[in-house]
C-alpha cells in the first residue's frame, strides 16, 4: 500500500488558531443589529390545559414587539417532529410550535419578542396563563397503559409503523431474535438474571442552543444555528411553518459542541417562525437553565438482561428487554432505544440464541433526543455489567472470559442485521488495555496501608459507522485559480475536527499540502447534501464521499492536463503539482488557469456516498479506582482505552475523542445525576447541581489504538465519536463491585451510595 | 449610571444599568471572545483579567469595574497565540467555546509562574470546565508549554 502523506498524521485542526484566539465564530458572535430578542415562556406544570392566556399587560410594554400563543398556531393542523433523522423519520409528528396543552414542566406556553433581553423578561412575567391542570406521569415504568394519555389528540401521526399505539403511551415497540433464547438459558450452567436503570444524563456541550434568523435579499428565511443537521433543519422548519423547503436557507457557523444534542431542532423553530411572521432579524439563546430542563439529553432507560454460559464458560445467549423514556415528545425514540440490544448483543460471537424486546413509552418529561452512544452506552452498561457478573459467578478473570467470548473478524453478527464483521482487532484492544491497566500485576483488589481500596474493572463495546442504507454523505471539490481547492461538505464540524480530517483525505488524493485544501461547511444553499453529523457517520460516510470525489477531480485534472500535453490521457499521470506525460508536464496552476479561458469544462467533482454496512469500531476500556469505604469518594486513578477505529484518520483528534468520551463516561458513572421533584421539576438545573467532571475529578487517561483497515472506509477508517463513551460505566461498575463487594444497578454511583451499603454491611 | 474603565488599554465610558453583568457588558461593547456558558459561575468560559487577576466576567457587576483595566482574549492575542499553539498542536482546541476563558486563566497562571506544577495547572485551570477534551490534551499542550518556556 502507498504511503500516507496526509492521512493518519496528527496536523493541527484547520481552525485551531482561530478557536484559540478567541475570534467570533460561533452563531451569537455573527449577529447583525438591529435583532430581536426571543425568550420563551414555558410551563410550570408537568401537564396542562392552558385554558385562557392574557398578553394584554406584557404587549403593553415599551419595546415589546409580539407576542404568540397557542392562539396564534392552529391546533388541528398537521404536527411535525424536531428530531433530525433522513425521511421518512421513524419519530411521530406530535409537536405544534405552541400547544394548548403542555406536556412537561418547561414546554412552550408562550414566545416572547422584544427589543432587548431586560423588557423581555420584564414582559414574560406580565402574562397571566389560567391552567387547567392533568395528572402527570413522572415514573415511566407506569406510563403504559396509564389513565393518563399524553397525546390524546386525533392529529398525532407516525409515518413508519414502529408498533406505536399511542393511545396505550406507547411511542415504539419492537421484538427480535435467533432461536429459542429459553430454552438455551434453561441449559445454561450459568445465568445472571439483572434489571439496570440509567438516567437522562445531559450532554453539556458548552455553547447553549443558539439560532439567528433573517430575512435574506431574496425574502427568503435565513437561519444561523449551531446545529450538527443542516439539511434536516431546512425539512423541520418547513414542516413546521408549513412553507416550502425552497423559502429557507440554513446556515451552520462553528458550533461549540454538540454531541448528540443539535441533532434535534431544539432552538430553531422559534426564532424561524418569529423571522416569517415579522420579517425581521430576531435571535434565540437558550440559558444553561433551559439547555438543562427543555432540551434532548440521553434517553432514561431501564434494561432487563438474562444472560448464560456453559460449564465451559462459553456465552450461549443473551434476552434483553429495554423500556425508554422518550418524554413528552417522541423525537429519537424510536431509534435510540434499537441500539441498546443491536450494539450490545453482537459483541459475543458463540450465541446460539438472542432475543431483544423493547417498549418506548410517553411520559411527562421533557423529550428526550440523540447523546453520543445513543442508546448503546445504556445497553452496554447493562450488558457489560451483567457479562462481568457471570464471570464474577464462574470464577474466571472477565478479560479472559471476553477473549474466549468476543466476535472476530470474518463472522456474521446476527444481532447486527446479519452484517459480516469485515474488520476487527477487539482481542488486541482487549489485551493491550489489560497491560496498560498492570490487570496480572495488580489483581482486581487490593488494599492500601491507609485502608483504602484499589479496583480494577473491564468492559468492551462498539457502535456503528453511519447507518446502513440509510446516511448520504456528499463532497464537492473544485480545482480554482491559482491551484488550491474548495472542498465544500455538509456535514457539521461540531468541534470534532471534521473539516480538518476530511480535508486530509482529499489532500492524500490530491497529493498535495493541507494547506492546499480550502474547506466550507456547512449551509443547505452551498453544500452538497449530507444527513448531517451523527450516527459515527461524518468520518465513514462522508469521508469515502470526499475520497471518491477528490479522486474523480484527480482524473478529471488528468484529462485536462492531457489535453494541454496533447497526450493520451491514459500516459498521463499527476503528482500534485503537475500532470506529465514522459518528459512533457504542465503545472497544476496553468491547468487550473486553462479551465477559467475559453473552457467548455469545469474542473469540479460531486459525488454522494451511502454505505450498505455500517462497519463497527471497538473499544476496550479497564480502569483503576481507589475507593474510601469510610466516606464512599471514589477516585478514577486510571482509565485506559485502546480503541479500533480502523486507520485513525488524524492520530491527535481520534485520541482527543477518546479522552473526551472516556471522561463523559465517567461523569455518567459516578458523578451526573438527574431527579425530579413530585411536580416533575429537574432539581439538577445548573453546573452547580449537575456535577461534569473537572480537572481535579481523574488522575489520568491512557488511551492507545489498534487499528483495523476497514475496505469500505476511506483509507481503511472506521468511526471514533460515539463508542468511546460506552465502556466507562460498566468498567466502573465492575471496579466499584471490586472494591466494596456491593453492585449497583443504577447510575450513578454516587459517594453517599457505597457509604450506606458499607454501613449496612457492618450492621 | 455611567462607568469609566480600560478595556484593553482603550479607555471607555459608557452607561449602563446597574444590575449588568461585566459578562454582558464586555459582548455588548463587543468583546466576543467574552462567552457564556452557565450563567452561575461554573464554567469559567466568561473568564477575564480585572486588574490582571482572572475573574468570571458573569459574577462581576459591570459598575464595580470603575476605574479598573479589564483585559479579554482581543487583547491578550500575542500570548493566546503563544500558549494556543500548544493546545492546538494536540488537537485539544475542539469545538473552542471553553478556549478563550481556559487561556485567559492559562495566560494569568503563567505570568504568575512561570513553571507551574502539573497539580498546580490542574488547581489553577479547575474552575474551567471543558466537555469535549476531558482536559488530558490542553494538559499535555500546557505541560509541553511550561518545557518550551523553561528550556528558553
Amino acid at each position: 500500500m502507498k504511503e500516507l502523506k496526509v492521512v493518519n498524521r496528527p496536523v493541527r485542526k484547520k481552525d485551531a488558531m482561530q478557536l484559540l484566539t478567541g475570534q467570533p465564530v460561533y452563531t451569537d458572535d455573527l449577529i447583525k443589529e438591529p435583532c430581536l430578542i426571543i425568550k420563551l415562556l414555558r410551563s410550570p406544570h408537568a401537564n396542562a390545559i392552558v385554558k385562557d392566556i392574557d398578553t394584554s399587560k406584557a404587549l403593553a410594554l415599551e419595546g415589546i414587539e409580539a407576542v404568540f400563543t397557542y392562539k396564534d398556531i392552529d391546533q388541528e393542523q398537521e404536527r411535525y417532529t424536531i428530531a433530525g433523522a433522513a425521511y421518512p423519520e421513524f419519530a411521530p409528528y406530535d409537536r405544534l410550535i405552541i400547544d394548548r396543552h403542555v406536556r412537561y414542566v418547561g414546554d412552550v406556553v408562550a414566545i416572547v419578542v422584544g427589543e432587548d433581553e431586560k423588557t423581555v423578561d420584564r414582559a414574560l412575567k406580565l402574562i397571566d396563563v389560567e391552567y387547567e391542570v392533568l395528572d402527570a406521569v413522572l415514573d415511566f415504568r407506569q406510563a403504559l397503559d396509564n389513565k393518563t394519555v399524553i397525546h390524546p389528540e386525533d392529529n398525532w401521526k407516525i409515518l413508519v409503523d414502529v408498533g406505536s399505539d399511542v393511545k396505550r403511551n406507547l411511542v415504539a415497540g419492537s421484538s427480535c431474535g435467533m432461536g429459542n433464547i429459553d430454552e438455551v438459558l434453561g441449559r445454561c450452567r450459568y445465568v445472571v438474571d439483572r434489571t439496570y436503570h440509567t438516567k437522562a444524563t445531559q450532554q453539556c456541550y458548552m455553547e447553549p442552543f443558539t439560532t439567528y434568523c433573517e430575512m435574506d435579499p431574496y425574502g427568503r428565511l435565513h437561519i444561523v444555528s449551531s446545529t450538527q443537521i443542516v439539511f434536516h433543519i431546512r425539512h423541520i422548519v418547513a414542516s413546521a411553518l408549513h412553507i416550502p423547503k425552497s423559502m429557507i436557507r440554513v446556515t451552520k457557523p462553528r458550533v461549540g459542541g454538540g454531541f448528540g444534542a443539535k441533532q434535534t431542532a431544539v432552538s430553531e423553530i422559534y426564532p424561524a417562525f418569529v423571522c416569517y411572521r415579522l420579517k425581521k432579524a430576531c435571535k434565540l439563546v437558550f440559558s444553561r437553565k433551559e439547555c438543562f430542563t427543555a432540551s434532548s439529553p440521553r434517553h432514561e432507560m431501564e434494561m432487563h438482561v438474562r444472560i448464560g454460559a456453559d460449564e465451559n464458560g462459553i456465552i450461549k445467549g443473551i434476552d434483553l428487554h429495554t423500556l425508554s423514556n422518550t418524554g413528552a415528545y417522541g423525537e429519537h425514540g424510536p431509534t435510540t432505544v434499537d441500539l441498546t440490544g443491536h450494539k450490545s448483543i453482537p459483541l459475543y460471537g458463540k450465541q446460539e440464541a438472542f432475543r431483544f424486546t423493547s417498549e418506548v413509552v410517553y411520559t411527562n418529561h421533557m423529550s428526550s433526543g440523540a447523546y453520543r452512544g445513543f442508546g448503546a452506552t445504556q445497553g452496554l452498561f447493562a450488558v457489560e455489567s451483567a457479562v462481568n457478573e457471570l464471570a464474577a459467578l464462574m470464577h474466571i478473570d472477565p478479560i479472559e472470559f471476553r477473549l474466549k467470548n468476543i466476535v472476530k473478524e470474518g463472522e456474521i453478527m446476527p444481532a447486527y442485521f446479519n452484517e459480516p464483521l469485515t474488520s476487527c482487532t477487539l482481542d488486541r484492544c482487549l489485551m493491550k488495555a489489560r497491560d496498560m491497566i498492570g490487570w496480572k500485576e495488580k489483581g482486581q483488589r487490593r488494599v492500601l496501608e491507609n485502608g483504602k481500596v484499589r479496583s480494577l474493572g473491564v468492559a468492551i463495546a462498539m457502535q456503528g459507522s453511519g447507518i446502513s442504507s440509510v446516511d448520504v454523505g456528499s463532497a464537492t471539490l473544485k480545482l480554482n485559480e491559482g491551484g488550491f481547492y474548495s472542498l465544500i461538505v455538509g456535514s457539521a464540524d461540531m468541534g470534532t475536527g471534521s473539516d480538518t480530517t476530511l480535508s486530509q483525505v482529499a489532500a492524500e488524493v490530491l497529493d498535495c499540502n493541507l494547506d492546499h485544501i480550502q474547506v466550507f461547511s456547512a449551509d443547505t444553499d452551498i453544500s452538497p447534501y449530507d444527513s448531517g453529523s451523527y450516527a459515527s457517520s461524518t468520518a465513514y460516510v462522508t469521508g469515502k464521499a470526499v475520497e471518491r470525489c477528490a479522486t474523480e477531480l484527480r482524473n478529471k485534472i488528468i484529462r485536462a492536463g492531457a489535453r494541454i500535453l496533447e497526450c493520451d490521457p491514459e500516459n498521463c499521470d499527476f503528482d500534485g503539482e503537475k500532470v506529465f506525460c514522459e518528459d512533457k508536464s504542465v503545472s497544476t496552476e496553468d491547468i487550473a488557469y486553462a479551465s477559467m479561458v475559453f473552457s467548455n469544462d469545469s474542473l469540479e467533482a460531486s459525488v454522494s456516498h451511502s454505505s450498505k454496512t455500517s462497519p463497527p469500531p471497538f473499544m476496550a476500556g479497564a480502569c483503576e479506582l481507589e475507593t474510601d469505604l469510610e466516606t464512599g469518594e471514589v477516585k478514577v486513578i486510571e482509565y485506559v482505552g485502546v480503541v479500533d477505529c480502523g486507520t485513525p484518520l488524524n492520530p491527535n483528534l481520534t485520541r482527543i475523542q477518546t479522552e473526551g468520551g472516556i471522561m463523559q463516561g465517567i461523569g455518567m458513572a459516578l458523578s451526573e445525576d438527574v431527579n425530579c421533584t413530585s411536580k416533575g421539576n429537574v432539581i439538577e438545573n445548573s453546573f452547580m447541581e449537575y456535577k461534569i467532571p473537572t480537572r481535579m475529578d481523574v488522575e489520568k487517561l491512557s488511551v492507545e489504538f489498534e487499528p483495523s483497515y476497514e475496505d469500505l472506509g476511506p483509507f481503511g477508517a472506521k468511526s471514533i465519536g460515539e463508542v468511546v463513551i460506552n465502556t466507562t460505566s460498566p468498567a466502573i461498575q465492575e471496579a466499584v463491585y471490586q472494591a466494596c463487594g456491593k453492585r449497583f444497578y443504577e447510575l450513578p454511583i454516587r459517594a453517599e451510595d457505597i457509604a450506606m451499603a458499607e454501613k449496612q454491611k457492618n450492621r | 449610571m455611567r462607568v469609566k474603565l480600560k478595556i484593553n488599554g482603550k479607555k471607555v465610558c459608557a452607561d449602563i444599568d446597574p444590575d449588568m453583568t461585566l459578562q454582558k457588558f464586555l459582548r455588548k461593547q463587543k468583546y466576543f471572545s467574552v462567552k457564556c456558558g452557565c450563567e452561575t459561575s461554573n464554567c469559567g468560559a466568561c473568564s477575564v483579567l480585572l486588574d490582571g487577576k482572572p475573574v468570571l466576567s458573569c459574577s462581576v457587576p459591570a459598575v464595580r469595574t470603575q476605574g479598573y483595566e479589564i483585559e479579554t482574549l482581543e487583547g491578550l492575542q500575542k500570548e493566546a497565540e503563544e500558549i494556543g499553539a500548544f493546545i492546538a498542536d494536540e488537537g485539544a482546541d475542539q469545538c473552542g467555546f471553553c478556549n478563550p476563558g481556559f487561556i485567559i486563566t492559562a495566560i494569568a497562571l503563567f505570568r504568575e509562574d512561570p513553571c507551574p506544577s502539573d497539580e498546580k495547572i490542574r488547581i489553577y485551570l479547575s474552575g474551567n470546565l471543558c466537555r469535549c477534551t476531558g482536559y488530558e490534551g490542553q494538559m499535555r499542550g500546557l505541560i509541553r508549554y511550561r518545557e518550551q518556556r523553561r528550556a528558553v
